[in-house]
């Protein structure tokens, strides 16, 4: 039995519902997770190796092989590939002296692609260890694979100041943290915690949660839920627990929103899952971070010590005698964890494979338990809400969307970044604000939303009952290759699939199937057609967000900007069907024949 | 607690909470499935058993049923959808029925017939899968893996409750992976259990070849609609 | 329009022919023109037709079958309703000839399990042609070992084609028969459903894959 191994499942009290944690302990201590790790955990845990191996698998970030002493994600986005993406993914090539998936000879470093990391405005972007390194070029790659190949640490390259990792200043040394304007309910700077949440704990949890109604706020995740209604829902439901998970996964390509809020007002969004815990009656909390954000880890837990060495957090919570306390649970590389029921599932050590409702988490989620998930940026609204009243939270934006968004602007614009606007902004307004140049379309809500033109939809508001917006907000202008972005979503989409179910696992390819053979030029109007029945069979019979969403880039493009694929279309030749690329199909033999000539003639 | 749904326009009485699957099946509403197995916990993977509730689509294997629910089998625009599901499992993956041991009893080809399958709309993929062989008494032959994971959320080792198969990568990249060491601890009966309830020809008993002649095959005597019709467990 | 068949057109041999019965030659081509051809296929779709037994003489008093391996006209000679093809897309002659059925028939039909999604040959599919040519050609244990391996490569051979393709995935195809083969009665009943006027149907109780 390996020592330190040994230590990790006694500090994981040999528990499999923390085998993500025990993953991720062993990686980091051996660099991957081998064979025999993986034998002594099944012993421990009782899961059979494979079981083990499943769950492994399912995530972008663990490794079974060594992978280079330095393992480099460069994330590869739509905007990264707007803003200089090739020529950096060049030079690493270069400077690291392999290709990518792959190690190099001397083993120092290891390659590979990642999906959006939340750096939307600062990329082309990476991840090395445990930091990230943003507004790459060439130059600035090789000056960083410089410093690592002479021994320097990730984040002493990162954070040259030598910051603690704790600390604010390590993170903003690390990312910019751009927040744009001031807006009417978050980021208010000098709150007197200790002070609101001796106020909040004077009320019963029934005004609470009234308090929240009132305020008509709905989920600031993707999918906008009442969070008066769950909140009551919560603290109706039985159960011998319950949880209060935030969801700070912010997988959706182009959101950093949370990033920006829990580096600039975690508190803000711990006192309102404490809100949550203590309406529903709950004693647990967890924030589910996701694994890009790893350089907050530190920062975070020491605002969860904060609280608790204030008695915020704890047992007989300001002589309320209240109970809750929080912790983090990492990521490990998987959108479809921000799904809740996934997030879920990885909370407790498994795949994150989405469930089937009913029921739902609200009845039996973490563990079995009624369990409450709600956005980052929701809890820092409550906050705010228990403070200063749903009056006066209902009475910001429109009448069925109060309050105020938090957009992350990224794309052709001046000034990508963090903007807190009022619900009933008309895209136009936004675009004029963030400084769009030339904007053809806007990709509102990331790849899982819709895209709109701008010519056509400028005025109108976003708000739920017009154009709603998970946050994700991407500007593309009139040189931008559309059909190519959407081609990169639906990747994305069959990339992050969990495959659990038929019509996302199989349509999805399909589907990118479609927009690659339009790109190609061998398309016909039947395949148009076809993109709209598929889509539609994905929206109807899929298991989760994920796959109802997942062909949205090709119908809302269709919809919008028909003429770009109109513009593609080819007429069939003669007898054969335009998508049967004939050339392609006999003229392989020539190309095999010559191989076998030339392999021969050896 | 009684309660009264309709389905296709015809008035059911039937028990608030019952799956709706099942109630469709024992009033003569044949809905076709691919995971779903009677008596077990729903899975909810294949979709196919795809119906109209109140005008939304949702999958029957994972409705209960409430008073007063409507529910539409025969919509043509749903049972296009649970065709095209059908359809897109032949194409995903490598299902050459006339060389298949499966021909005959399963319910991929089953279900294909029902819903009146000629060939998939969706293009063929030909995908490269690897076939797992190592264990003493199962062929794995992923070819005709359809996902449904049946066995591995349903079929454990005895002794320890692990799991004997799972699934590893994500995606279209998923796989099934069988515990060979598991696998072989598994008694003859196990193994048969586990063959027949692979509802196509991946989990295939070494040994067992195309052991019933054609006309006599499961359901050659007997129509998988018809045993869904009669309630039968697999 | 359907027009006569001139006999010299079609027949593969030159010995004198005598003239067939202007009204026989009448009915002939008053009826339902059918070709049928295999591609990439083992004819047993052909030969299942033939299990139809006695309703082909039902099937012939409303069709005629022009070209086919039964009739050895080895090609289509006038516009036809109907092209039956067995068989899926493996070379460059069957593209030709599939696009030959395209352009001269107005319905076709996918017959069987390869021409409805490559079938047996497409077994190929997941190799890449250039390992299949090596394992045929090159490694192959039953090539002459006294010269050294040759390829096929000559403007009269047709090329293989990269994938073996189901026939609705290089032209536009009316209607599919699975089966491998289909039964003859099957075939029977989608025939005379057509002739009839009738819509396609396979019901699940006669419809087979294998």
């Amino acid at each position: 039995m390996d020592q330190k191994l040994n230590d990790i499942l006694l500090q994981n009290n040999s528990d499999k519902t923390r085998l993500i944690n025990i993953l991720w302990d062993i990686q980091r201590q051996y660099g991957y997770i081998s064979r025999e790790a993986v034998a002594q955990l099944s012993e421990a845990l009782n899961l059979s190796p494979m079981d083990i191996a499943e769950t492994i698998s399912f995530y972008h970030f663990y490794r079974t092989k060594p992978f280079g002493e330095h393992t480099i994600y460069l994330c590869d986005s739509a905007i990264g590939r707007m803003n200089g993406y090739q020529a950096v993914r060049d030079a690493l090539e270069q400077e690291a002296a392999t290709g990518f998936g792959a190690v190099s000879a001397d083993e120092r470093f290891g390659l590979a692609d990642t999906n959006c990391i939340g750096l939307s405005d600062q990329e082309p972007a990476m991840m090395v260890g445990d930091v990230v390194f943003t507004r790459l070029t060439p130059a600035k790659v090789a000056s960083i694979m410089a410093d690592l190949k002479a021994g320097k640490a990730p984040a002493d390259i990162a954070n040259p100041q030598g910051h603690d990792s704790h600390t604010l200043a390590y993170v903003e040394s690390i990312v910019e943290t751009g927040i744009q304007n001031e807006g009417a309910v978050l980021f208010q700077p000098g709150r007197d915690y200790k002070a609101l949440l001796q106020s909040g704990l004077g009320q019963h949890p029934d005004e609470i949660i009234d308090d929240v109604t009132v305020s008509n706020i709905r989920g600031r995740g993707g999918a906008g839920f009442p969070t008066g209604l769950k909140w009551r829902l919560g603290r109706e439901a039985e159960g011998a627990e319950k949880y209060i998970i935030c969801n700070a996964d912010e997988g959706e390509p182009g959101t950093f929103k949370d990033r920006v809020l829990l580096t600039r007002s975690p508190k803000d969004v711990l006192l309102g899952m404490i809100y949550g815990g203590y309406a529903i009656e709950s004693r647990f909390g967890i924030i589910y971070l996701r694994a890009e954000y790893w350089y907050l880890k530190d920062y975070l837990e020491r605002q969860i010590q904060d609280f608790r060495n204030d008695g915020l957090l704890g047992t007989d919570i300001l002589g309320s005698g209240f109970d809750f306390d929080i912790r983090i649970q990492m990521g490990a590389g998987a959108y479809i964890c921000g799904d809740e029921t996934s997030l879920i599932e990885s909370c407790e050590g498994k795949r994150g494979t989405p469930r089937i409702k009913p029921p739902y988490p609200i009845q039996q989620g973490y563990l079995g338990m009624p369990t409450i998930v709600n956005n980052v940026e929701t809890y820092a609204c409550i906050s705010q809400i228990i403070e200063k009243g749903g009056r006066w939270f209902a009475d910001i934006g429109t009448e069925d969307s109060t309050g105020t968004r938090l957009l992350s602007v990224s794309g052709d614009c001046a000034r990508p970044g963090i903007y807190e606007i009022e619900w009933g902004m008309t895209l136009n307004e936004v675009l004029d604000m963030v400084g769009a140049k030339k904007p053809m379309a806007v990709q509102i809500s990331g790849p899982s939303g819709e895209c709109v033109s701008v010519a056509k939809d400028g005025d109108r508001e976003i708000c739920y009952s017009d154009l709603s917006c998970n946050g994700s907000l991407m500007i593309f202008d009139e040189s931008r290759d559309l059909l190519d972005i959407v081609r990169q979503f639906m990747h994305f989409f069959v990339e992050e699939s969990c495959g659990i179910c038929t019509p996302c696992r199989a349509g999805g390819v399909d589907m990118r199937t479609k927009i690659e053979r339009v790109i190609d030029g061998r398309a016909c109007q039947q395949d148009l057609d076809e993109c709209v029945e598929w889509g539609a069979l994905m929206r109807a019979t899929s298991r989760c967000g994920l796959g109802t969403t997942a062909a949205k880039p090709i119908l809302t493009t269709l919809d919008k900007f028909p003429e770009l694929y109109q513009a593609k279309l080819s007429e069939a030749k003669h007898a054969l069907l335009a998508s049967f690329d004939l050339e392609q199909a006999v003229g392989e033999y020539d190309y095999a024949f010559k191989a076998l000539v030339e392999e021969a003639s050896k | 607690m009684s309660i009264s749904i309709t389905i296709d326009g015809k008035e059911i009485e039937t028990e608030e909470g019952e799956t709706l699957i099942d109630v469709a099946a024992d009033n003569g509403v044949y809905i076709p499935s691919l995971c779903y197995m009677r008596g077990k916990p729903c899975l909810g993977t294949c979709r196919v058993c795809s119906v109209k509730v109140n005008g939304n689509v949702m999958a029957s294997c994972t409705v209960p049923v409430a008073d007063g629910m409507e529910v539409s089998v025969a919509d043509p625009e749903v049972a296009d959808m649970r065709k095209a599901l059908v359809e897109i499992n032949f194409s995903e993956g490598n299902h050459n029925c006339p060389s298949c041991e499966k021909s005959g009893r399963c319910e991929l080809q089953a279900v294909g017939y029902e819903v009146e399958m000629m060939a998939s709309r969706f293009p063929y993929r030909f995908p490269v899968r690897t076939r797992d062989h190592a264990s003493e008494h199962i062929f794995l032959e992923r070819d005709r893996c359809i996902f449904c994971q049946r066995c591995v959320e349903f079929i454990r080792d005895k002794e320890t409750g692990q799991k004997i198969f799972t699934i590893s990568e994500r995606g279209t990249g998923a796989q099934i992976d069988i515990d060979e060491e598991l696998a072989n601890k598994m008694t003859p009966e196990q193994v048969t259990e586990a063959a027949e309830m692979c509802p196509v020809g991946c989990i295939i008993e070494k040994g067992l070849g195309y052991n019933d002649p054609m006309g006599k095959r499961k359901f050659d005597i007997k129509s998988l609609r018809q045993r869904t019709l009669e309630g039968e467990e697999v | 329009m359907n027009k006569p068949v001139k006999e010299d057109e079609t027949l593969a041999h030159h010995l004198p022919t005598t003239p067939m019965d202007p009204d026989v030659m009448a009915a002939r081509n008053a009826k339902i023109q059918v070709a049928m051809i295999g591609l990439c296929g083992c004819w047993g779709c052909n030969l299942s037709f033939l299990d139809m037994d006695e309703n082909l003489l039902k099937l012939l008093e409303k069709v005629n079958i022009n070209r086919s391996s039964f009739t050895d006209i080895k090609e289509i000679p006038v516009r036809s309703a109907i092209g039956f093809i067995e068989g899926g897309i493996a070379n460059e002659e069957n593209i030709e000839t599939l696009e030959h059925f395209r352009e001269n028939c107005d319905i076709l039909i996918s017959v069987g399990a390869c021409a409805v999604w490559g079938g047996v040959p497409a077994m190929r599919n997941v190799e890449t042609l250039e390992d299949c040519l090596r394992e045929a050609y090159i490694d192959s244990p039953t090539r002459p070992l006294q010269q050294p391996p040759t390829i096929p490569y000559h403007p009269d051979i047709p090329r293989i084609t990269k994938k073996v393709y189901p026939l609705h995935e290089v032209v536009k195809i009316d209607y599919f028969i699975p089966g491998c083969p289909p039964d003859g009665q099957v075939i029977y009943k989608v025939l005379d459903d057509l002739v009839h006027g009738r819509p396609f149907s396979i019901p699940a109780e006669i419809n087979r894959y294998d």
